[in-house]
């Protein structure tokens, strides 16, 4: 579903090289983790498949059902279906959470062609989707992400997720900075989300995450590329162990 | 002290142009008077420490720059309330576009009409504010303004006004010199609220001297707008007593010049006087201006200049803001901010903000920003595949709401948004 093929990524004013050749693919109905050391370049990954500026890709390339994502302006590439959950969700005073919302809804139903939803269903539908998140009425009624806690940040990304219905989720360490319960909430809120027409890829440094949203896959990235791709275990050697014996293996 | 002969000059050639109503009545002693004060302070000049960002040229020349103007495709805004309209066009009162000034709580009198009448509180009133507003800074505008001005309203609100007065300044020629002076007096305990719109002439120097009374209220919302060609000095002269509230909000959207000045006077403790702008220019044919000045001469009062403009293609913003707090006005609480929203290099924005204060127990800020587009906040909302256009007018009205909050009443705060948001829409790339 989603294709990377042997992506170069560099920054667009130092040009200095972050993506060096980086593969993976992500199958329908599958969740795939991204584990690394700080720096590697997972939230570049994710930056450059959502389209924000700042970055060159020099080679490579990046499909989403056969498409190609890299041309794409990014709000055209989150109404083909890609959807980043920020690692640092962003706060935009004056902006209604709601209003955004559903602003988003609609102009991504309307950039497919579909029927925009009304006032009094997409109330209804937050309502529920925040409820099952433990997110109150009244926080959606604050400016984007304005005056929200860490965890609350994080959640409103999830409440997002649910609402835009993505066909690829990036989730770039949604889980840092959530308690004990936050992170069963998240989880479940992912979990409710699989489904055979949807892939994940889950970018997180813990195993704790991957207790609650079990992956079919891990790959471990350094320094720009996917060193290596195994099952669940893997995740749970790098926790024992961390990367050291990894790089070098790879090495 | 005599004044420069560039300025002398410039001041002979604009008086040449006109000349005083032939049965003042009443206001004759106040327009000599003003007529006096002209004379002495001169006609604003580039070097003049409040002319420095906005050229007066076109306010001075003997005849107006002729303003284009644009028929009327829209429905203009407040149309759907219930209010009491006062027509004018070109600055001529229209009485059959007007709606009968009847109003209970409320007193109407045309300028024009009153002059042969006795009208003591306006008599009392006439010049009196702006005349005392031109210290310690000249505004030779006002005093033009209180020398020669044609027309405009006598307004007493003794009560609660039940619904708005709505001066509405429509403009048809393309070489109309208006001049409006408008007198309002809040009694104890009264409210009332003045909205103003229209494009009113090519060129429109407009007054308005407002006493508020222990315990009133105004309120004022004014837009600004349509003719890209129209040019508007306008002053508002309040002076506030014991317990009343000034809250006054202009939006502004084209015009090729305006200068909007307040003069606001703190003279009663517990006194609220607020005064906030939003305005927006598209195109190197736009300037706008707010000059405002808050006097805190009374213990305990709140003043509030809010204050948001957003430029592009080339449009300049001006604003100075002055709170001067007098000896003795301790626990004031003065705020001001100003900022600018810059959407390409350029556009400019120069900002003159001041304080001054001789009372030790105060709380006063002040600030002044300009900045570009967030362009991660913005790659946020498109992240989330709201388009880039719509995405910047939402980032753009979000920039501008906190002025449009100083709005008090909902409907109108909504209204206000919505043009915005339209403007916005008319004017993307
Ligand atoms: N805009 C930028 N300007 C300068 N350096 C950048 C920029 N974006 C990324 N980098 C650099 O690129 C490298 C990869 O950063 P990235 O944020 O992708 O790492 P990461 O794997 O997500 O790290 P972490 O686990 O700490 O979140 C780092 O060395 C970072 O300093
Ligand atoms: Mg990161």
């Amino acid at each position: 579903m989603l294709e990377i093929k042997n992506l170069h990524a560099s920054l667009e004013e130092e040009g200095k090289e972050i993506l060096k050749g980086l593969t993976l693919t992500v199958e329908a109905g599958k969740v795939h983790a991204i584990m690394g050391p700080n720096g590697s370049g997972k939230s570049t990954l994710s930056y450059v498949l959502a389209g924000r500026g700042g970055y060159e890709v020099t080679d490579g390339s990046a499909t989403l059902l056969g498409q190609d994502i890299l041309g794409m302006e990014p709000e055209e590439r989150a109404a083909a279906g890609v959807f980043l959950a920020f690692q640092y969700p962003v706060e935009i005073p004056g902006v209604g959470n709601m209003t955004f919302l559903r602003t988003a809804v609609n102009a991504q139903r309307k950039a497919r062609g579909e029927e925009e939803m009304d006032a009094a269903t997409f109330l209804k539908v937050v309502r529920e989707k925040a409820k099952e998140l433990n997110i109150d009425a009244e926080m959606l009624k604050r400016p984007v992400n304005m005056g929200f806690s860490g965890g609350e940040k994080k959640r409103n990304e999830i409440l997002q997720m649910a609402m835009l219905e993505p066909r690829v989720c990036i989730l770039d360490e949604t889980d840092s900075g959530l308690d004990v319960d936050a992170m069963k909430l998240v989880a479940d809120g992912v979990n409710a989300m699989r489904s055979p027409d949807r892939g994940f890829l889950v970018i997180t440094h813990y195993q704790r995450l991957l207790d609650h949203i079990v992956p079919d896959v891990v790959h471990i990235m350094v320094d720009g590329r996917i060193i290596k791709t195994g099952g669940p275990e893997l995740a749970l050697e790098v926790e024992k162990n961390g990367y050291a014996d990894l790089i070098g293996e790879a090495a | 002290m005599a004044l420069p002969q560039a300025k002398l000059t410039a001041t002979e050639v604009r008086l040449a142009a006109l000349c005083l109503p032939s049965a003042p009545g009443w206001t004759r002693l106040a327009r000599e008077a003003a007529l006096a004060r002209v004379r002495a302070m001169g006609m604003p000049g580039r070097r003049d420490e409040y002319w420095r960002f906005t050229d007066p040229a076109d306010f001075v020349s003997a005849e107006p720059v002729p303003a284009t103007h644009h028929a009327r495709q829209k429905i203009p805004v407040f149309d759907g309330m219930d209010r009491v309209k006062l027509v004018f066009v070109d600055g001529v009162f229209d009485a059959t576009a007007s709606d009968d000034p009847a109003l209970a709580g409320v007193e109407i009198t045309r300028l024009a009409e009153a002059q042969g009448q006795d009208i003591h509180w306006a008599a009392d009133l006439y010049g009196t504010l702006e005349a005392r507003g031109q210290e310690p800074v000249d505004r030779p505008l006002a005093a033009l303004n209180t020398a020669f001005a044609t027309d405009g309203f006598l307004i007493r609100a003794t009560g609660r006004a039940e619904k708005p007065v709505n001066l509405i300044y429509r403009h048809e020629s393309d070489t109309s010199d208006a001049i409006l002076h408008h007198v309002i007096k809040i009694e104890p305990g009264a409210d009332l609220t003045v909205l103003e719109n229209g494009p009113s002439a090519a060129r429109f120097n407009k007054v308005m001297e407002v006493e508020i009374a222990d315990g009133g209220a105004f309120h004022h919302v004014r837009v600004q707008g349509r003719d890209h060609d129209r040019r508007a000095a306008t002053h508002i002269f309040a002076r506030l007593g014991r317990e009343s509230a000034f809250k006054s909000f202009t939006m502004t959207a084209n015009g090729a010049l305006t200068r909007n000045e307040c003069v606001i006077e703190l003279t009663g403790d517990d006194g609220v006087a607020h005064v906030a702008g939003a305005c927006v220019g598209d195109g190197a044919d736009f300037h706008h201006d707010d000059t405002v000045f808050v006097t805190h001469d009374a213990e305990r009062c709140e003043s509030r200049q809010v204050f948001k403009k957003v430029l592009k293609n080339g449009a300049t913003g001006v604003f100075q803001g002055k709170i001067l707090v007098q000896p003795g006005a301790q626990k004031t609480d003065g705020y001001q901010i100003s900022q600018s929203l810059l959407l390409d290099g350029d556009s400019q924005f120069l900002a003159k903000p001041e304080l001054e204060i001789y009372a030790d127990d105060v709380a006063c800020s002040h600030g002044s920003t300009s900045g570009a587009i967030d362009e991660t906040a913005l790659f946020y909302l498109r992240s989330r595949g709201v388009p880039r256009a719509e995405a910047v007018d939402m980032m753009v009205l979000s920039f501008i709401a906190e002025a449009v909050e100083e709005i008090e009443s909902e409907e109108i705060r909504e209204e206000i948004v919505e043009r915005l948001a339209q403007w916005l829409a008319r004017h993307r790339g």
